[in-house]
């Protein structure tokens, strides 16, 4: 199963919720913010909310800075 | 006390500093430190999906001491801000947002009709929006209607080190602002903070001046004793300026007169 994942393509087994998607990729589900089709999740939607065939993830953290 | 009050916030320092262009995290955390600053701008980024080897910021932030603010830096339009905001919000669980919404990728000056569109949306959604934008009162004043709960009008292009590149625009600004005043952009050294202070800005951020000096530690104290004079130099009602002397001594009992 083939979804966009921050702009690139990435693969998938199969749908999966946001919270097991992170739990793949190893990111800590508190440091982060997650779009899923446009829409920016609650935090405590990450279990309800399942990633499927075409969806576009953003997945975002802090970083240091502003314009450089 | 002389404390500074931003929408529900209160802060005792009124120097507000980025966390961009540090040569490693450790000076960026000692130059924080000495900085005395209770806030820090952050931006919002993807994740490297693919290194995932790379540490966080939030490893570096004492985020029981510093009030995160992420920022919409790298926006070009009201859209891309307002969902970058919104972004910003779920990962830090604040609603507090510097809003920048870039018009050149060269000047880095703002777009200010698409900073009013993403200001009016954003304060919709409940946000405390600080929009960075020019030294131009209409515009701030706007902004204000907008219900932004700050000002920041740059001092002059972001990371340039030029300093105030227009007082009397900043003091026209401060007569006529109803929200706190924040020079964001364009400070160099410490008199440029002072001066801004002097004027009566009610605070200062800076990233550039801090991170890129070559003693970045040392810059920051400088930086935060020149926003302390420069207030307190406001608070104390200085002099005016004449053309010619006025002796500061008697002119009467004078030997030989």
């Amino acid at each position: 199963m083939r979804i966009t994942l921050n702009g690139d393509p990435f693969d998938l087994a199969g749908p999966l919720t946001v919270t097991a998607l992170l739990a793949q990729l190893q990111i800590d589900p508190r440091r982060v913010a997650v779009e899923h089709n446009r829409v920016v999740l609650k935090r405590g939607a990450f279990d309800a909310v399942l990633v499927g065939e075409g969806d576009e993830v953003e997945i975002v953290n802090f970083v240091g800075g502003g314009m450089n | 006390m002389d404390a500074l009050t931003i929408a529900d916030r209160t802060f005792t320092s009124r120097l507000i500093v980025g966390t961009g262009k540090y040569s490693s995290p450790g000076v960026m955390v000692r130059a924080h430190e000495a900085s005395g600053a209770e806030m820090v701008t952050v931006a919002v980024r993807r994740v490297n999906i693919a290194d995932r080897t790379k540490e966080s910021l939030l490893d570096y932030i004492d985020t029981a001491k510093y009030v995160l603010l992420p920022n919409t830096a790298g926006c070009y339009t009201a859209d891309d801000a307002v969902r970058t905001a919104r972004l910003g919000r779920e990962a830090g669980l604040s609603n507090w947002v510097k809003l920048e919404v870039i018009g050149d990728e060269r000047t880095l000056f703002p777009d200010n009709e698409q900073l009013l569109e993403a200001t009016r949306t954003l304060v919709r959604e409940g946000f405390v929006v600080l929009p960075y934008t020019t030294d131009d009162p209409i515009v701030c004043r706007k902004l204000e209607d907008a219900g932004a709960a700050a000002i920041m009008p740059l001092g002059a292009p972001i990371g340039s080190g030029l300093g105030i590149q227009n007082v009397n625009n900043l003091r026209i600004i401060r007569e006529f602002a109803r929200v706190p005043l924040v020079v964001d952009a364009g400070v160099g050294t410490a008199s440029d903070a002072a001066l801004a202070m002097e004027i009566g800005a009610d605070a200062v951020l800076m990233n550039t001046a801090i991170a890129g000096a070559q003693d970045p530690v040392a810059m920051a104290e400088a930086m935060k004793l020149a926003v302390r004079a420069g207030r307190l130099a406001f608070l104390s009602g200085r002099i005016p300026r004449k053309m010619y002397a006025t002796a500061s001594s008697p002119v009467e009992g004078l030997v030989g007169r």
